[in-house]
């Protein structure tokens, strides 16, 4: 039930995730945190079995705070997403990992990327992408509005629209969305107002 | 009784020092020259052929090897020692481009070499590896590096540096002779210099050089061993040629 998306703007890329934890019928909260701040320009968002999303987003972001330690830099984006895609690759055949995920970073020499990496191992780097039963709803949405360059305030736009086409035709409604943005000047969470105020625990 | 034997190579002597490892060093300093320079758009890398019989077939390189695309390096001491460290950082190099898809930082890739090379020091039974290496290599974070690295594990960067018999004489000419910001063609004819005054031979000829250079061509790195015909041209502009009377 988890939603997942995420899109690579004029210098910058967003990505959102809802903020519902289930289990069995039990919504055992309504503002989880799902995208990781992994370095000062990269966020992992991260949907799939709580403790195995959880476990592994962790695990990548200390990996990397040990590899900027022990080499005195950063992993660009496009290597971070390599690594994150090894790991799950390797770990599909010893011990399986439920995580689907957006990585969206910012490179000084490359700028704004976003990669879409699934539980299989599988990994593409995409303009804009979405895991999860939200992404039935809002990739097409993405597919008709999404243009290169897009302004920040035109990229928010479009996942307010998306988060708003979501709930309205998904059979389970009534998510609420964290966004977070990446860019030259690091990462931030993007306040959405009132939206999310109905739903707090 | 086998601890008499395994334990030397890495115990201190009274005195504080470590004499397989100073010994190693001995060796490369017997070894055939090779020098390095930085460039500012690339770097060469010169070495002294020892071997050269008419009759040894004519393999393109005997000192110099390419690890990666964007790293190659000179060799000064035991060949043999020497593949299985080159060995080890080809490994290395591949290992890290399929982890990350990116190649392996320079100094990343030294740092491990070195690593193990350390370990030859400390973990009794055996010898350390007798070679010093000159890595010639780019990355996107620093551009064009040379390195210079020690049996001992020691490493360092350098703008211009020389391993092997006479290097002290090399280093002092190239202390004198070394420019900031010189080019590739400048860089190549100074090791050229710097070889013809450290070599034993009083003449200098094509077969009894290699030289390699790493640079930038259209925007990809290339590493190019400079041919017979190349060299002898860069020789004779440099009045090295020797005279043709036998």
């Amino acid at each position: 039930m988890d939603h997942l998306l995420g899109l690579v703007g004029d210098g910058y890329a967003l990505v959102a995730a809802d903020r519902n934890v289930n289990h069995s019928i039990i919504a055992v909260k309504h503002d989880e945190d799902k995208i990781l701040k992994l370095d000062n320009s990269k966020l992992l968002g991260c949907v799939g079995e709580l403790g195995d999303t959880k476990n592994f987003s962790e695990y990548v972001q200390k990996n990397m705070a040990l590899y900027a330690l022990r080499n005195g830099c950063h992993l660009s984006t496009h290597a971070a997403a390599h690594f994150v895609r090894g790991e799950i690759a390797h770990a599909i055949r010893h011990s399986p990992k439920m995580c689907n995920m957006i990585l969206v970073g910012f490179d000084g020499d490359s700028g704004p990327s976003l990669y879409h990496i699934d539980y299989l191992g599988g990994m593409h780097r995409m303009n804009y992408g979405a895991h999860g039963y939200g992404g039935f709803f809002a990739s097409s949405l993405m597919d008709r509005l999404w243009r290169p360059n897009m302004p920040l305030e035109e990229g928010i736009q479009l996942m307010k629209k998306a988060f708003a086409e979501i709930n309205q035709r998904f059979l389970v409604g009534g998510a609420t969305f964290t966004l977070k943005v990446v860019d030259k000047d690091g990462t931030r969470i993007i306040d959405l107002g009132e939206q999310n105020n109905s739903m707090q625990t | 009784m086998a601890r008499r034997y395994d334990s030397r190579t890495t115990t201190f002597s009274p005195e504080g020092r470590l004499y397989q490892v100073e010994y190693a060093m001995e060796a490369i300093s017997h070894a055939g020259i090779c020098v390095g320079i930085l460039a500012k758009d690339g770097i060469v890398l010169a070495v002294e052929k020892k071997i050269t019989s008419k009759l040894l077939e004519n393999i393109s390189s005997e000192k110099m090897y390419k690890v990666d695309d964007h790293l190659a390096c000179a060799v000064a001491g035991i060949t043999a020692d020497a593949n299985i460290l080159i060995n080890y950082a080809r490994l290395a190099a591949q290992r890290y481009s399929l982890t990350y898809q990116e190649p392996i930082p320079v100094e990343q890739l030294i740092i491990n070499l070195c690593d193990r090379k350390q370990g030859y020091t400390q973990f009794g039974g055996l010898r350390p590896f007798g070679v010093s290496f000159l890595w010639a290599g780019w990355d996107k974070n620093y551009g064009f590096q040379l390195y210079q690295s020690d049996p001992s594990g020691n490493y360092g960067g350098w703008k211009a540096t020389a391993i092997g018999a006479n290097n002290q004489a090399a280093q002092s000419i190239l202390k004198q002779e070394y420019k900031n910001d010189m080019e590739l063609t400048e860089a190549v004819k100074l090791a050229i210099k710097v070889l013809n005054k450290s070599m034993d031979s009083t003449s200098l000829t094509s077969e009894k050089l290699e030289i390699a250079t790493v640079s930038m061509v259209e925007g990809s790195l290339q590493y190019k061993i400079l041919d017979g015909a190349t060299v002898d041209a860069a020789l004779k502009e440099l009045d090295l040629q020797p005279t043709e009377t036998s």
